[in-house]
């Protein structure tokens, strides 16, 4: 996968587990930066990656991130 | 595998692309909320669509907003493990089944405190039913492998504790109870052995599986089959050890939207809302291949032939449910006499003309017939179930009669009884000898029903369609295609002429032939070549159709008259004055008996043996209908000389 296509299937991630096509995404973004992403759409965020990108993040990889740079790197460095 | 999250639901049609936005929008004109709620619901909708619909009921209920025609249903819900997706699956799918759902969730892990306090979220909800979610970790299971005195003593201790929460639920509500079976781990201690060696962790789940049916029996309660839900899609999928290390999850959240259908069914069957009469389209569906153009000894019905066994393992699969009480209805566009006779003489055959309580066989359109056989049965439209392998047939059905519950089915024969199994159409809390007897009830005596005049809005539903008509004139690319047409097809054939690949071939060269091959496409997917023309030039003013041959897959779709518009085109740029045609009577084609005339033809006279002969003024007009036109591969057409001097 090209790292291009990453982002706009993250973006695409975050629109279906929040049910918004209006979010847009940026490095320095945190959940206190969307309404509604408490721990558990937290999870189904991460739930919803793994399978869009046919990944597996591991409890203590998810425990690290702290943004949504945080994630795309992880994401990156998966799918590299 | 595409969809691998929630491929179990494929019974269920395709969400839009635009679901979340449709979801945000309910509400905003609260006529027919319910209805529109219940139609998000019936896509196959993976957890986090399942959770924006939720929310968006959750919405137009706080908004005062009336969700009837569903029927509320409050649910209550102890678990001992993370049950906020859970609640949110069960709300939207529980739509689905007809039902405003509402999910009161205990704490988590406070499963025990909130069954017997009266005070309780869940016990003072008033609750129509609760759902004891307890998982295996959810019971002292302690293994004793080898210990069987110890194992029948921990097996004890869990039914006592299952029974203990049912107790307190009973006292403090008038709650059905909806019991679980465990889902046992995957992880083996000794591997074969754990099944047979008392004690072990598969010896108890086995064990306390079966001594819950005893428990929903003592209490009045039912079971929904989570172990068989389970062992269906894999032990080992349904168990996440990430989802349950990170969240408490139960089991992976991609099966929240099949455990809450299995939930779903059980209440909707509780409250007696299962579906009774199955209706069966014949050609493809029953059998493969089309038995008017085919014949009994064409159609694939037979053992030894793997696409012949998956038709008949799903007439095996019917019959079964006919014994349990399903009435068999079909709807088949085919000459009645015609469509009956696999039933009479292919020796094949599992269903036979008496395993059916209505057959309808004519050329109207479908949900005109659903809705005879319904009057003619007295049974409601949400008590059927219509399984058609057309696309076409099928989302008109969808769109006319919103009521009828209709299955996507898969491409392979192979997966059709599965597919209809899985949906769970049929689902039941008891088997009564009632149920046992129904069948006889209604006499299989497949009788006609009378048809209610037409309501189906067909044109507009032909619009929706996106269809592509191309039409070129016979090539060496089609030349194959257009000889196998020739010969095999037998209902929609105006002459029942046949000619060979080489005559075929002869034609595309020979400028007294005007030949023309009909292509569709619509958003169903690419309909392949569905007819094939012939006209011979037998003058200056004069071409006569010599063949004319439709597939009746794409009958009702005014592929014909778009065809006879292209048709006249060519004539009319080459100065034809008048297209003659013939109606050559056979066994099978009085479909195209009136062909003709429907399209504006004036009879010139009959000739012997029931043939009529027909003809049209070129500078007719003629009605256009929504379809995209592409016209390919015609050689500029010659003007008339003279014209321009």
């Amino acid at each position: 996968m090209q790292l291009s296509e990453i982002e706009p299937k993250l973006t695409k991630a975050f629109h279906k587990v929040f049910g918004d096509d209006g979010i847009a995404l940026s490095p320095s973004m945190t959940a206190a930066d969307v309404p509604g992403w408490d721990s558990l759409t937290h999870i189904r965020l991460l739930l919803t990656v793994e399978r869009e990108f046919r990944i597996r993040i591991t409890a203590s990889e998810a425990s690290k991130l702290q943004t949504v740079g945080d994630l795309m790197q992880l994401v990156e460095a998966k799918v590299a | 595998m595409e969809d691998s999250a929630n491929f179990e639901l494929s019974w269920l049609p395709k969400a839009p692309g635009d679901f979340s936005k449709q979801c945000r929008s309910l509400g905003s004109q609260t006529a027919e909320c319910g209805a529109a709620v219940r139609k998000l619901a019936g896509y196959r909708l993976d957890t986090n669509q399942l959770l924006s619909l939720s929310k968006a009921i959750e919405r137009v209920r706080s908004e005062g907003v009336s969700l009837a025609p569903l029927r509320p249903y409050r649910l209550g819900l102890i678990s001992n493990s993370t049950s906020d997706f859970v609640t949110g699956a069960l709300t939207a799918t529980a739509a689905r089944h007809g039902i405003d759902l509402e999910c009161i969730a205990a704490g988590y892990d406070q499963a025990v405190q909130e069954s017997l306090d009266a005070h309780s979220a869940v016990n003072s909800s008033a609750p129509d039913g609760v759902l004891i979610a307890i998982d295996w970790r959810g019971l002292p299971i302690l293994p004793s492998p080898g210990d069987s005195e110890r194992g029948v003593e921990t097996l004890r201790a869990s039914i006592a504790h299952l029974r203990l929460m049912a107790t307190g639920i009973r006292q403090n509500t008038k709650a059905t109870c909806i019991f679980q079976t465990l889902a046992a781990p995957p992880e083996a201690l000794f591997g074969s052995l754990d099944r047979l060696l008392p004690g072990t962790t598969r010896w108890l789940i086995d064990e306390i599986n079966r001594a819950i049916r005893d428990l929903a029996s003592e209490t009045e309660g039912i079971v929904v089959d989570i172990a068989g839900a389970a062992e269906t899609v894999g032990l080992a999928n349904w168990h996440s050890p990430e989802q349950w290390n990170i969240a408490k999850l139960a089991f992976s959240q991609d099966y929240a939207p099949l455990y809450a259908e299995y939930v779903c069914r059980a209440i909707s069957a509780v409250r007696g809302a299962t579906r009774r009469c199955l209706v069966l389209d014949l050609d493809n569906t029953l059998w493969g291949g089309v038995i008017g153009d085919d014949g009994v000894n064409g159609i694939r019905v037979a053992q030894g032939d793997a696409d012949g066994e998956a038709y008949l393992a799903l007439q095996s699969y019917i019959l079964a449910l006919r014994n349990r009480g399903v009435v068999l209805a079909v709807s088949s566009k085919n000459e009645d006499e015609t469509a009956r006779s696999p039933f009479r003489e292919h020796p094949d055959m599992v269903l036979r003309e008496e395993h059916f309580a209505i057959f309808q066989a004519n050329w109207n359109d479908k949900p005109t017939n659903i809705r005879a056989i319904a009057q003619e049965l007295s049974l409601g439209l949400d008590s059927f179930v219509f399984v058609d392998d057309n696309p076409f047939e099928r989302e008109l059905v969808r769109q006319s009669l919103p009521e009828v519950a209709v299955p996507e089915m898969p491409e392979d024969p192979a997966r059709y009884a599965r597919t209809l199994a899985a949906a769970g159409y049929f689902e039941s809390v008891v088997f009564s000898e009632e149920d046992r007897k129904r069948a006889s009830y209604y006499e299989g005596n497949a009788r006609r029903a009378a048809l209610q005049k037409q309501v189906t809005d067909l044109e507009a539903y032909l619009a929706s369609l996106k269809m592509e008509i191309t039409f070129q004139p016979f090539n060496e690319v089609g030349r194959a295609r257009i000889a196998q047409l020739i010969n095999k097809s037998n209902q929609f054939n105006l002459t029942t002429k046949r000619y060979t690949e080489s005559d075929v071939a002869r034609m595309e060269a020979d400028p007294s032939y005007f030949t023309l091959q009909v292509r569709l496409t619509d958003v169903y997917g690419d309909n392949g070549m569905i007819s094939v023309i012939i006209c011979r030039k037998d003058s200056t003013a004069e071409w006569e159709i010599d063949l004319w041959l439709m597939s009746c897959r794409v009958l009702g779709r005014r592929v014909e008259n778009m065809a006879l518009r292209e048709l006249v085109g060519h004539a009319r740029r080459a100065g034809v004055q008048t297209l003659t045609g013939a109606y050559i009577p056979t066994a099978r084609n009085k479909l195209v008996e009136r062909h003709y005339a429907s399209l504006g033809f004036n009879q010139v006279r009959g000739a012997k043996d029931g043939a009529t002969l027909w003809e049209l003024d070129t500078h007719v007009d003629l009605p256009t209908f929504p379809m995209t036109v592409r016209s390919l591969g015609f050689p500029e057409t010659a003007m008339p000389a003279g014209r321009f001097f």
